[in-house]
């Protein structure tokens, strides 16, 4: 009898893990069949060169693509130089057990597990609010300045105690000859007329000044993108250091032997040596960052948009933020359907084959090694 | 038996053999020093963002904590533009010294950006002072309260039987054991310890114990379901796989982790949700269940991996100490193998922890974001980072919500802050003392 139970448990205990193994792989399939087979027929080429029409219920998703590439690009500026460097300070330069690779690490390894709104709420708080604020701020006192000397230089309409009508304002500063303020003298066109057509020389300054857009201290691409190398960063320092470690302990030595200082050895032997491993680190990273949504919510990703980002301070579109969007925001998310399944194949896609990339790029990492 | 270093051995073997300074000393030249400085502290910015993000998400917070009287000092900025001979908005926030005014979102429409954002800020900040003013003049209810009547754009404390039927209106919604709150005044962190979390309605409530137990209960579900599976999952590619199959095994279920968390939201909206909808018959299609479930798929690679990688860590000799003595295959591996690698599944089941209580979008699409308070598994909940990320977008700069917001925010940083305190401290120190003697 305890001989059978024996066995019985054995028998599941030997069945259980591949069991275990088997609901995992599978639904993993389930996800990517699923998608494949919804989507795969909604995918046309309009689908993919289309701007999204009618609210977001028809047409493709074009700036989409364009934002997340974009996105992912600036991203990629930003977390793979400042990785490679941490990692190659972490695996050349710091001593093992030292205390401050130890603090490096550890702050790695919570920057990998910091959750992703909080990365966005640290956007919005110091990214947008804090230095693009600064950026605005300084922007608009120059710009006061300016103004303010002009007016004492010309003796114009404005200068202090004068009344001005609207049109005389509108045409002094059309006559400035700088693109920006013939820019504000249209916003004139906008001032209510009903009150009075003269104006103090003190609103219109206040008018002025009002009109300096807020280009930085507002959510941008830039701060986005920033934002997402944060949250990227310890993908790209984990994968180079792992791919830094593989140089064999010898070629340094032969390069140093040689009479090479440390950076010119880590400058043309490491570096050239771990190449692969620096680009699998970016590929991870830029299939994480296409990915994630929750960082980007506030700081630059917006509903709809015709066309794909063109300056730094511009909003964009996102793949995965659309998807969101389409998906529970939208007003009628059964129309809509067809559009889901298209965009969700479209990042899957995207992102497996940025995560294959990398795999078929370690594993060459690492036979070359064994090898 | 052949096995590959592992790379903590790989470190440890590189680190006997370092370079002593005194070798490469001489061949250091002043460019070698600036290189390695600006290296240096590069690799310091990681520790310098830590900081940072644990700074700029708690000084939103701040006045949650400490009172506003940082509001003030903001409004002032922009006051040297703002001029007597204004047009009514900005009128109103120059004279901010009487008691007349309150911020009306609808006749603030100056053009001017600067102008309307200072002219908010400043009122926020006087409606705060108005409002504890009006809490004095009718001390017959009690307690905090707080009336604003965004209809008429005016303070009703002038008249103070209209101020009373106002408060009973407020009371009627609120109820009777939450302070009467308008959208500026000031947060306490005794608001927090209350059920509702409704922080649109006309009286604000800021209750946040039923958002509490959505969390903990999408975050017991998602490791319910995810760490039986992953830790047997790798109890099967690090014993009992052929190696071959193990090769390919390990990369595709670590796929999974590179699934975008928006495409395992949609998934578990469009599939699971109907899935679980059939099987176990309940009215919202949206719920803890279904959340959970999405969570757990983002889990599983993470408890999967480590558990993999510590499992390979044993030492093989334990294993084969143990078949020597006679125990079966199985028993080699849950009676010796999984108990030595104890702490490294622990810590697993930390880091999914930290992941599963953090997850923004699963939990914003799949759990219906509903802020019940039940302890049943097929209601719909509401999660931390589900609020954070609903909310945000509308919020009002610098308003209490926004504070809370932040807040939220400041306890996920702290929470996955600690977690990673405890695998640094606690797991990896168990886990060398574990093998120095046996390796």
């Amino acid at each position: 009898m305890k001989e059978h139970r024996k066995t019985a448990i054995g028998f599941m205990a030997l069945r259980l893990p591949l069991i275990a193994t088997v609901i995992i792989l599978l639904t993993i399939f389930a996800i990517v069949g699923n998608f494949v087979i919804t989507g795969a027929p909604y995918l046309s080429w309009e689908f993919f060169t289309a701007a999204p029409t009618n609210a977001n219920t028809e047409g493709g998703i074009y700036p989409a693509i364009i934002g997340t590439a974009a996105l992912v690009l600036l991203m990629t500026l930003a977390a793979v130089p400042v990785g490679t460097i941490t990692a190659i300070y972490l695996t050349e330069y710091a001593r093992q057990n030292s205390w401050f690779a130890r603090t490096i690490r550890f702050a790695v390894n919570t920057l990998a597990g910091v959750p992703s709104v909080v990365f966005g709420l640290f956007g919005l708080g110091f990214f947008i609010q804090t230095i693009g604020g600064q950026i605005d701020e300084a922007r608009w006192n120059k710009r006061m300045e300016v103004f303010e000397q002009t007016i004492q230089a010309n003796g114009s309409p404005l200068a202090h105690g004068k009344i001005a009508t609207v049109a005389e304002v509108q045409t002094y500063l059309t006559s400035i000859p700088d693109d920006d303020w013939s820019e504000q003298a249209t916003k004139f066109s906008a001032f209510p007329r009903g009150t009075t057509a003269r104006i103090n020389d003190d609103i219109a300054k206040r008018y002025i000044a009002s009109s300096v857009e807020l280009n930085w201290g507002k959510p941008s691409l830039i701060w986005a993108a920033l934002t997402l190398a944060l949250l990227t960063l310890p993908v790209v320092i984990v994968s180079v250091e792992e791919s830094l470690r593989t140089v064999p302990r010898d070629i340094r030595e032969a390069s140093l032997a040689l009479g090479a200082t440390k950076w010119e050895t880590i400058r043309k032997v490491v570096i050239p040596n771990s190449l692969t491993g620096i680009l699998t680190g970016s590929i991870l990273a830029i299939g994480r960052g296409a990915g994630e949504v929750a960082p980007i919510l506030f700081t630059g990703v917006v509903y709809s948009a015709q066309e794909g980002p063109t300056a730094l301070t511009d909003q964009f579109m996102h793949l995965g933020y659309h998807l969101y969007i389409l998906s529970t925001q939208s007003p009628d998310v059964d129309a809509t359907r067809p559009l889901q399944y298209a965009t969700t194949l479209v990042l899957l896609g995207l992102t497996l084959a940025l995560n294959l990339m990398a795999i078929l790029l370690r594993s060459y990492i690492r036979r070359k090694q064994a090898a | 038996m052949q096995e590959r270093p592992s790379p903590d051995r790989t470190a440890a073997h590189l680190s006997r053999l370092e370079i002593r300074p005194s070798l490469t000393e001489r061949n250091r030249r002043i460019g070698e020093r600036i290189i390695e400085g600006g290296i240096f502290s590069i690799a310091a910015l990681s520790i310098v963002f830590i900081f940072l993000i644990f700074f700029f998400t708690f000084r939103e917070a701040a006045p949650i904590f400490f009172g506003s009287e940082k509001e003030e000092t903001q409004a002032a900025v922009f006051d040297d533009y703002k001029l007597p001979g204004e047009p009514e908005p900005a009128a109103t926030a120059t004279s901010s010294s009487s008691e007349q005014e309150v911020y009306n979102p609808e006749s603030g429409s100056a053009p001017g950006v600067r102008s309307d954002s200072a002219a908010a800020r400043g009122d926020s900040a006087t409606a705060g002072g108005t409002a504890t003013d009006s809490a004095a003049t009718t001390p017959a209810a009690g307690g905090d309260v707080e009336v604003y009547n965004p209809e008429s754009g005016s303070i009703p404390v002038s008249t103070p039987e209209s101020a009373q039927t106002d408060m009973d209106a407020a009371r009627a919604i609120v109820g009777n054991d939450y302070p009467i709150l308008t959208h500026e005044s000031p947060v306490k962190l005794s608001y927090l310890a209350y059920k509702t979390w409704q922080p649109n309605s006309e009286h604000p409530r800021y209750g946040i114990y039923s958002i509490l137990i959505g969390t903990l209960k999408t975050t017991l579900i998602a490791l319910l379901i995810a760490t039986p599976l992953s830790i047997l999952a790798a109890l099967y590619t690090a014993f009992f796989a052929p190696k071959r199959l193990r090769e390919i095994l390990k990369p595709i279920i670590e796929l999974l982790a590179g699934f975008p968390s928006v495409v395992l939201g949609f998934f578990c909206l469009m599939t699971v949700a109907t899935v679980v909808q059939t099987v176990f018959g309940i009215d919202s299609r949206m719920n803890a269940f279904v959340g959970g479930i999405g969570l757990a798929l983002a889990v599983i690679p993470i408890i999967y991996t480590i558990t993999d990688d510590s499992l390979r860590s044993v030492p093989g000799s334990l294993r084969e100490a143990a078949l020597a003595v006679g125990a079966s295959e199985w028993q080699a591996a849950y009676q010796v193998m999984l108990p030595a690698a104890t702490p490294g599944i622990f810590a697993a089941i930390l880091l999914g922890l930290g992941r599963a209580f953090g997850e923004t979008m699963i939990a914003l699409m799949a759990t219906g974001n509903a802020g019940t308070v039940s302890w049943s598994f097929f209601d719909p909940v509401r999660t931390f980072a589900a609020t954070i990320g609903a909310e945000m977008g509308e919020v009002q700069h610098g308003s209490p919500h926004y504070q809370l917001l932040f807040m939220l925010g400041v306890l996920l940083f702290v929470f996955s802050f600690a977690i990673n305190l405890v695998t640094e401290f606690y797991v990896k120190q168990r886990l060398i003392k574990r093998f120095r003697g046996s390796e």
